[in-house]
């Protein structure tokens, strides 16, 4: 038993790919992306009419990478098994399931308003 | 029969399924924090779901950019996105924070864990006050749980022109109570997150970690604070961009 706690904080020194440098890089990407959002909010949006459809699909495009960078980097599951990521990711799809579920949902709830 | 061949059955299988570790290759707490943090997400997911239901359906909403315009104490009107700017900031870089911990866990140097959890949990507490703050904000307009101001036009695009005032008070309804439920969920976990920090903090300063040869117990809380650094960026989003 003792063996195999020792192998698994091991490999944990093994696989980590987290040194400062790399916690930098992730902070200023983050950052990136969060001003890149900004300038959508407060410049483009009020002075181009023309941009608005796109800036709804443009936050939650930016909003997602963020999610990646933070559930990757920060909570390291880019460096775990394939297994664990699987285990992870595959049922967030059912999160897919219900936006879809709803979205098509409310634009009944429209009409059940008038 | 005496020095036969082991049977099939009787061989000692080491597939990573096989038992005897964990085929994830990571410890059991960190494997069950995962698990959490994964219902977790499902039921933030549900009440923000839910919150673009009711927004898809409803005839207008009120503007992000006409309900919070103001940095409390600092400026009241026309400063849209910049308070919770602030806030976002603050809890990325307690995140950050958070992983630095983390990284010197690695190297087992106790001093540094021990500052990047203090800062981890100043930054806890600031996003906390922010908090308070927005919400004291927004009260003070007159939104509450089921409640809402007795002007509203102000908070709709164009002063809410070709809406009728019912269709207005509804979505504002709605706007109120999830606004107020899904920030303040997120803010009961934020409060969670910085108590169960200040407990580690505790235990660090204790040397409970040394004592035990690693500080996986870090990673771990790591993992539930980055989490709510993930939720505040889709609530972000979703509240105040979108």
């Amino acid at each position: 038993m003792s063996t195999e706690t020792t192998e698994v904080h091991a490999d944990h020194g093994e696989h980590d790919g987290m040194d400062k440098k790399r916690i930098v890089n992730v902070l200023l990407i983050l950052l990136a992306i969060t001003s890149v959002e900004f300038i959508i909010a407060l410049y483009f949006v009020p002075n181009f009419p023309k941009f608005h459809p796109y800036a709804n699909p443009l936050y939650i495009i930016l909003t997602l990478f963020k999610a990646f960078y933070i559930v990757a980097y920060f909570m390291h599951l880019k460096f775990e098994k394939l297994s664990l990521i699987f285990a992870i990711i595959v049922p967030i799809l059912f999160i897919i399931g219900l936006i879809l579920v709803l979205t098509n949902e409310s634009h009944h709830w429209i009409f059940l308003r008038m | 029969m005496s020095t036969a061949a082991v049977s099939p059955i009787d061989e000692v299988k080491s597939t990573p399924w096989s038992g005897g570790r964990s085929p994830f290759n990571v410890e059991y707490g960190k494997l069950m924090m995962w698990f959490f943090l994964l219902s977790d997400a499902f039921t933030f997911s549900s009440l923000l779901i839910s919150y673009g239901a009711l927004r898809f359906s409803a005839a207008a909403w009120p503007s992000a950019a006409l309900v919070f315009q103001s940095v409390p104490g600092l400026i009241e009107h026309g400063a849209p996105l910049v308070f919770v700017g602030l806030m976002t900031l603050i809890l990325i870089l307690s995140s950050v924070t958070m992983v630095l911990a983390v990284e010197a866990g690695h190297r087992n140097s106790r001093k540094e864990v021990l500052l990047w959890m203090i800062l981890t949990i100043i930054g806890g507490f600031m996003f906390l006050g922010c908090q308070a703050l927005e919400w004291n904000h927004l009260h003070s307009e007159g939104f509450w749980w089921s409640s809402i101001p007795k002007s509203l036009p102000e908070f709709f695009t164009n002063g809410g022109k070709g809406l009728s005032g019912a269709a207005m008070a509804s979505s504002s309804h709605a706007f109120a109570n999830l606004f107020f439920t899904i920030t303040g969920f997120h803010g009961f976990h934020v409060f969670t997150g910085v108590i169960i920090n200040i407990i580690i903090t505790v235990n660090v300063l204790m040397g409970t970690y040394e004592k035990r040869g690693s500080y996986l117990m870090i990673e771990k809380i790591g993992l539930y604070w980055h989490f709510v650094d993930l939720v505040w960026v889709f609530v972000f989003t979703f509240f105040y961009l979108v």
